[in-house]
């Protein structure tokens, strides 16, 4: 197996191996590796990548010299004037959105995710509903967004033809316009989200209940431990570490979280998040030392979880 | 039934009832796309889609206020049927209808004793008068929406009455070549198959031998190169799309189909190596060893023994990369824009900056989630057997 070395008949010529490598190492080297590096490299030039970004600085005004596209993508859209104000913008800009995505997003979708888990479990047509949960991961982001789009619709004062707003004037409510107001707006963005992704995590989450022996649940009910003791007590410590890996592998699509913004507000009314926020930077506003910045930033963020993707897959490799 | 079953039953209740809700919460966004992408344009502006069950506009008011003489299909009186279609377009207005109601009809007033309806309820009347004369038929459900998107119609009727009348837009035909419009979903739906399935087919094949080197053959540093590439998986596209798209520009690779496929090849390479690797390592030592004895190359034992056995493996990845491709919208975006539209871009567009109404897009929505949704049910065994070894991708 993989850890072990292959068996010696095998061995044929020391550049066999690289035959069968090389179509995909030189894809990745092209394609990741390389642009990864000149991305950095891009985070310290100009718009256009001409000239060192320190070039563009001025008398008088605030600049970081080659970290300048850095000052830009870290505090451009914070008021620094109290730490009052600070704090109300930090939680308006990309950045703040971006820490409410994962909090509620990664929150939402374990815990739902999770829940139908654990009630499906063993009902007569458990494969049909998790289905359905599943289903809009087959959907583009861009369908689910005009799916939702539709639902959230702020219709006119005769008539509501969004569900959502239909139904609370039907209670006598006034009608509301859920992708407009920046109170509103990124929750409403959010639970598209948990809306696509609830099923990716249940059905993992699915899987590893099924695999938490019979007996052990058996013995503690026997001892008279009733259904929720069992379920905190005993099934979820042994699924613990399936938990987890769902959690990081949320962050990280949390983070990369673009398409559902773009199509909805276009990270208008105070949507915005990294993501997409680089992508406004880079081609819209076509500057490129700027968008790669904020590229850096992102993937500095993601770091930790490779280094816990590449740990847990050495933890597995060893326990071959 | 016994009452141990009766007290089982209701035992279940509050589980069952969460499990409704949630199955609801999640069926339901995706029933009203369905549904509105099947009524008529003026039936969704002027009725929310849960109600297409009922009543169609204006045959209540109808019956209320004209059924007594007129009848319930309209014929009762043969000198005013309402059924014709000659008659009805001279009051294809509420304005025009409501002058005949206050008229005299043989020196009777037309509604006797009753009220002149307001100018909503004889708007809705007309609708119905239009309906039943067949002057504007307004089935409750219809194809048309589809037709348009279908065809890049961005009019304001729709495309079949437009072509009948002689009247379409200028970048309208009325032939089968409307389904090239580059405006039309016909056209992205091609750009999205022409897109995807070379971009799912390179990097199987790719990540299948890299698989092979990685699981059955020896070379310094394996493990290592595998550890970075685990790494790789969850590098952002965000990261790579600059310095490539301007390579790009210069090898003049930028809107061209090669450049998208070999993006996504290369894209997707960590996680095919990773799923092909792991699927490999798995298959029995004692074959490959056996089939080496018998005097087998590398390359006889990877298309003869490893590609066979490996399918199902093939097929989880396969499905990924498949619906990966099919529903990106970044990639599509930067590297390919305007020049070839795939489905994915055109509703975005659509959503954005053309204003196309609700009965455009969600016939859009739903066409582009076709063939995903067949795919996704046909084969869902490999799809969450393949996300169960591990998927972190995008």
């Amino acid at each position: 197996m993989a850890g072990r070395p292959a068996p010696r008949i095998m061995q044929q010529g020391k550049l066999a191996p690289f035959y069968y490598l090389a179509p995909a190492l030189i894809v990745m080297f092209f394609f990741i590796v390389y642009p990864m590096f000149t991305t950095v490299q891009l985070s310290f030039l100009n718009r256009n990548g001409t000239a060192p970004v320190a070039t563009t600085c001025t008398e008088g005004r605030a600049c970081w010299g080659i970290f300048e596209n850095y000052r830009y993508a870290l505090t451009a859209e914070f008021s620094t004037g109290s730490v009052k104000a600070f704090w109300d913008s930090f939680w308006l800009s990309s950045y703040g959105n971006t820490v409410k995505w994962i909090i509620f997003m990664v929150a939402g979708t374990v815990i739902l995710g999770l829940l139908f888990a654990k009630l499906v479990d063993g009902i007569k047509n458990e494969a049909l509903a998790k289905s359905i949960l599943f289903m809009p991961m087959a959907i583009s982001f861009v369908g689910a967004g005009v799916i939702w789009g539709f639902m959230y619709d702020y219709g006119t004062s005769q008539v509501q033809i969004g569900i959502l707003n239909g139904i609370i004037t039907a209670l006598g409510g006034k009608p509301v316009s859920f992708l407009t107001q920046p109170v509103l707006s990124t929750y409403a963005l959010i639970v598209v989200g948990i809306w696509i992704w609830t099923g990716f995590c249940m059905t993992i989450l699915s899987s590893s209940l099924k695999s938490v022996p019979d007996e052990i649940i058996e013995a503690a009910r026997v001892d008279g431990a009733n259904e929720w003791n069992v379920f905190w007590k005993i099934t979820l410590p042994i699924i613990m570490p399936t938990v987890i890996v769902v959690i990081t592998t949320m962050v990280i699509n949390v983070l990369k979280q673009f398409d559902i913004v773009y199509v909805m507000t276009g990270g208008n009314y105070n949507t915005d998040v990294i993501a997409n926020r680089m992508y406004t930077e880079m081609y819209i506003n076509f500057n490129t030392g700027r968008g790669t910045a904020i590229a850096v930033v992102l993937v500095i963020a993601i770091i930790p979880f490779i280094y816990m993707n590449i740990r847990r897959f050495i933890a597995q490799e060893e326990m071959r | 039934m016994n009452r141990e079953k009766v007290n089982a039953f209701f035992a279940r209740i509050p589980r069952n009832i969460v499990i409704l809700i949630m199955i609801l919460i999640w069926v339901i966004p995706t029933l009203g796309l369905l549904i509105t992408s099947l009524r008529p344009l003026q039936s969704i502006q002027s009725s929310g889609w849960w109600t297409f069950l009922q009543a169609p506009t204006g045959s209540k008011e109808y019956a209320q206020n004209c059924a007594s003489c007129h009848g319930e299909d309209g014929k009762l009186i043969a000198a005013a049927d309402l059924t014709n279609p000659e008659l009805i377009k001279q009051f294809d207005r509420s304005v025009l209808l409501l002058r005949t109601l206050r008229e005299e009809v043989n020196g009777q007033p037309h509604l006797g004793s009753q009220e002149i309806p307001s100018a909503q309820t004889a708007a809705d009347i007309v609708v119905h008068l239009k309906n039943i004369s067949g002057v504007e038929k307004r089935p409750r459900l219809t194809l048309d929406n589809y037709v348009d998107a279908l065809m890049g119609y961005r009019g304001t009727r729709t495309y079949a009455i437009d072509c009948a009348a002689g009247t379409p837009p200028l970048d309208i035909n009325c032939n089968l070549s409307d389904l090239l419009n580059p405006r039309g979903m016909g056209r992205a739906f091609i750009n999205s198959l022409l897109v995807t399935i070379p971009a799912t087919f390179l990097p199987i094949l790719f990540a299948a031998l890299a698989g092979y080197a990685f699981a059955w053959l020896d070379f310094k540093g394996r493990m290592l190169l595998f550890a970075v590439l685990v790494g790789l998986q969850v590098v952002p596209l965000q990261m790579t799309m600059v310095p490539i798209s301007r390579v790009y520009a210069q090898l003049g690779l930028n809107g061209t189909l090669l450049g998208v496929w070999l993006f996504h090849t290369g894209f997707g390479m960590p996680y095919a190596i990773y799923l092909m690797r792991n699927f490999l390592g798995t298959l029995p030592r004692d074959l490959f060893e056996s089939a080496y004895l018998d005097g087998a190359s590398h390359w006889t034992a990877f298309y003869k023994l490893a590609i066979p056995l490996a399918l199902p493996a093939i097929a989880s990845l396969g499905i990924f990369q498949f619906l990966w491709v099919w529903n990106d919208l970044l990639v599509a975006l930067v590297f390919l824009g305007s020049s070839t539209p795939v489905m994915t871009y055109q509703i975005a567009n659509m959503v954005s900056s053309l204003g196309a109404g609700w009965h455009l897009l969600t016939a859009a929505a739903f066409l582009s989630m076709l063939l995903p949704m067949v795919v996704f049910f046909a084969l869902q065994r490999y799809f969450v057997r393949g996300m169960l070894a591990g998927a972190v991708k995008g």
